[in-house]
């Protein structure tokens, strides 16, 4: 526990802090660049740059640890001109086209350049190559804007376990990318965008397709119908300057209507028809391995994230059998509209035009993946982030924060509070679970307001047992059965506790897999930055949605009860497996 | 095995002998913490260059992105990706090497052979690269041909120095994996 002083304020902080941290406990703030907490801290850009007494040179509060009486000045002239030049120099080869950048709103570098007082670059000279990277159906690079900070590269190797960007060459020839400076899609890369996601500039972006929903919206042939995951409600508002974890469901709705979309559903529908088909499909795969004794692949994992589904078929691709095959909500959502509302609402597949609103960037490439099709016809037409949604709102010059609620439109606006969850980790688990409980023993969940507690929060691989007794008769085969249950996010955990099953030392029956640190409320493509701070708020907010609402059991949505009255006719059924369920390819690991 | 071509026996082992080969190193070494790079100094002795083909080999073996490893690659000077001619032609200016005439034997090199820095002659006899300090300094200006090195070499000598090895044509080149 050093106690030091930070510009004679003294502080005493916990072992292993560091200078910064100090900074942070004492009220000061240290301006930072490459530094991102939780995931990166190594002094390589040098703008956290202070003084301390007795070192012979200006240390970087972010990577140096806090030591016993350390007198630390951060505010000195030798400190701010060492700031600023590390930043103009940044500044002389940065590509600032900052007026058409997407980032012009919250750009760090641009911050950062206004918090030391820079006003002209005067610093000229060689550029680094340039390069622009539209390879991916996700993803846009442009070399000319990084900093070279490495926040991406930490991300993809640390966090996802990929690696498809890493430095290449050296020196002032420097370029963060894929292999030799070449294009993302030809090297393995899931389309997560938790890069872009970390991105202080606008090197890394997702690939924006405002105007293609535009062109749509003023198509008198086409009718429009858009869908919000379940993450963006509690993020959007971001976007408007508004705290992370605030709820905009009803402004988000207001929103949409004003853009123009001829029908405002959830996503949400279609995570409670999900839920009905992956709960079947687990249970289905259980009877067959403890009645039927057949050969059948468990444990199940989840399906709904495409950056997840993408890692299985690069690298494990001898476990996609594991994989359930229900196609993602978003997906599913896709296919129902263009064929049950179609006919309900008396048009063909191909007039209907479906928009998504999701915190993902990998869901762009999900919906260009020629298995998202039926009969020819995509099932979901675009992808919007939920940044790109907030830029369109902004363009189309609605004052978000002003808006009334709106209500979702039915049959697939409505939803239960066990769709809300599968946000955030845990939660498709925890959805699954008051459905299957209850279908197999006629009894509710036995967890306190319906948490699974054990897999709630930001705990990385998170594991629970459940014991079923008293089944209802048909169910009887699963008496006293213990059901195991894991629930891992982000890929490096998910490639954590793939080993531990190959090794034999984990035993399942169902996993969840979230691409995402902390799920989709840590997508890809939600409001930056998201801080596991910032990921708690939108958490907190799903659990409010999910607990404020009457019907909280996905098998309870009466509208869900409709669809298979009147279309689907069954789970699992063979309008299922042509509208609902896929199959997945090998890819190569390298 | 000897590989027909255009009436040439030349002694000279295909892709997949090679890639044999490699496998043999990555057998050694997969287990090993830190192997990348020494495997693909071996690589690049085996193949004379880094192919794609091996650094892919070696990126899945090793259980490391592609990324990663071209990132490795071309930090290093030492790595090359595109073949080379038989003869590795290294001239050093570090800086006493430099000071003490280095770059006039660079020159004389070049107008010799007729490549630039980085390029092999026509007929894949040398390929010409420079360095940065052998950790020969007191013998300045130093140059490396294959394993051997050549110490206070002259600019005018330099085709006396070459010559010895196209005479060896038919060898194959001594260079350390």
């Amino acid at each position: 526990m050093p106690t030091l002083t930070i510009d004679n304020i003294p502080v005493t902080v916990s072992d292993g802090a560091t200078i910064l941290d100090a900074a942070k406990a004492a009220g000061v703030r240290v301006p930072t660049l490459c530094f991102l907490k939780d995931v990166q801290a190594i002094g390589a850009c040098r703008v956290c740059l202070v003084e301390v007494e007795g070192a012979k040179t200006l240390v970087a509060s972010c990577a140096m640890p806090a030591g016993e009486g350390m007198k630390v000045k951060t505010n000195t002239a030798r400190v701010r001109d060492s700031r600023r030049m590390v930043v103009e120099l940044l500044l002389s080869e940065h590509d600032g086209d900052c007026q058409t950048c997407n980032r012009s709103e919250d750009c760090e570098l641009q911050a950062l350049a206004r918090e030391l007082g820079i006003t002209d670059v005067k610093l000229t000279g060689e550029r680094a190559e340039r390069s622009k990277d539209f390879s991916t159906p996700a993803l846009t690079r442009d070399t000319a804007k990084c900093v070279l900070c490495r926040r991406c590269v930490t991300v993809c190797s640390q966090v996802q376990g990929v690696s498809a960007l890493f430095p290449q060459r050296r020196g002032f020839k420097t370029v963060i990318g894929p292999a030799f400076c070449g294009q993302l899609s030809e090297v393995v890369c899931v389309q997560c965008g938790q890069c872009g996601a970390v991105c202080p500039v606008g090197a890394i972006s997702e690939r924006d397709q405002i105007d293609d929903v535009w062109k749509a919206l003023e198509d008198p042939t086409k009718h429009v119908v858009v869908q919000t995951a379940p993450a963006i409600r509690a993020a959007l508002g971001e976007c408007f300057g508004m705290d992370p974890g605030t709820l905009v469901t009803g402004k988000m709705v207001s929103a949409l209507r004003r853009l123009g979309f001829d029908a405002i559903f959830d996503t949400n529908f279609t995570a409670d028809l999900t839920i009905i088909e992956e709960g079947t499909e687990l249970l289905m795969r259980l009877k067959a391995a403890l009645v039927e004794k057949k050969p059948v692949a468990l444990p199940m994992f989840t399906s709904c994230s495409p950056g997840w589904i993408k890692f299985m078929e690069h690298y494990y691709p001898d476990m996609l059998d594991n994989l359930s095959t229900c196609k993602s909500p978003q997906q599913m959502f896709g296919a129902v509209a263009k064929s049950y509302y179609a006919q309900k609402i008396g048009k063909r597949p191909k007039d209907i035009f479906v928009v998504s609103a999701m915190p993902c960037t990998a869901k762009k490439y999900e919906a260009q993946r020629p298995e998202m099709a039926t009969d020819g016809v995509p099932d979901v037409d675009v992808v919007l982030t939920t940044r790109e949604l907030g830029r369109m709102i902004k363009q189309a010059g609605i004052d978000f924060t002003s808006l009334p609620d709106g209500e979702m439109d039915s049959p697939m606006g409505m939803s239960s509070g066990a769709a809300d969850i599968f946000a955030n980790t845990g939660g498709v688990m925890e959805a699954a679970l008051r459905t299957a409980y209850e279908l197999v023993t006629g009894r509710e969940l036995p967890f306190e307001n319906l948490h699974v507690a054990p897999v709630v929060g930001l705990e990385g691989i998170k594991a629970a047992s459940v014991t079923i007794t008293d089944t209802l008769p048909e169910w009887k085969f699963l008496d006293g059965v213990t059901l195991k249950i894991a629930v891992a996010h982000t890929l490096a955990n998910a490639r954590r506790v793939i080993e531990q099953i190959r090794s034999g030392q984990l035993e399942l029956h169902f996993i969840e897999v979230m691409t995402c640190p902390g799920g989709c409320i840590g997508g890809g493509g939600q409001p930056r930055m998201t801080t596991n701070e910032v990921r708690q708020s939108r958490i907190n907010a799903i659990y409010r949605e999910d607990e404020g609402k009457k019907l909280r059991k996905s098998h309870e949505n009466p509208w869900i009860k409709q669809i298979y009255q009147e279309f689907l006719i069954e789970p699992l059924g063979e309008k299922s497996h042509h509208l609902l369920h896929t199959h997945y390819q090998k890819r190569e690991k390298v | 095995m000897i590989r027909e071509n255009n009436g040439c026996h030349c002694q000279q082992a295909s892709e997949q002998e090679l890639m044999a080969r490699l496998d043999e190193v990555l057998e050694q070494y997969k287990h090993k913490p830190g192997a990348l790079i020494p495997v693909l100094q071996m690589a690049q002795g085996i193949f004379g260059y880094l192919p794609e083909v091996a650094m892919k080999r070696i990126a899945l073996v090793l259980s490391k992105s592609y990324s990663e490893v071209a990132g490795v690659v071309s930090f290093y000077s030492f790595f090359s990706t595109i073949p080379r001619g038989q003869h590795l032609v290294r001239v050093c200016l570090g800086t006493a090497c430099y000071v003490r005439g280095g770059a006039r034997v660079l020159e004389a090199i070049k107008q010799h052979l007729g490549v630039d820095v980085g390029q092999t002659t026509p007929d894949k006899m040398f390929t010409l690269e420079v360095a940065r300090c052998f950790g020969a300094c007191g013998l300045a200006p130093v140059i490396t041909i294959d394993d051997d090195v050549h110490h206070r070499v002259k600019a005018n000598r330099v085709e006396d120095v070459l010559a010895k090895y196209r005479e060896q044509e038919h060898e194959p080149a001594r260079r350390k994996p």
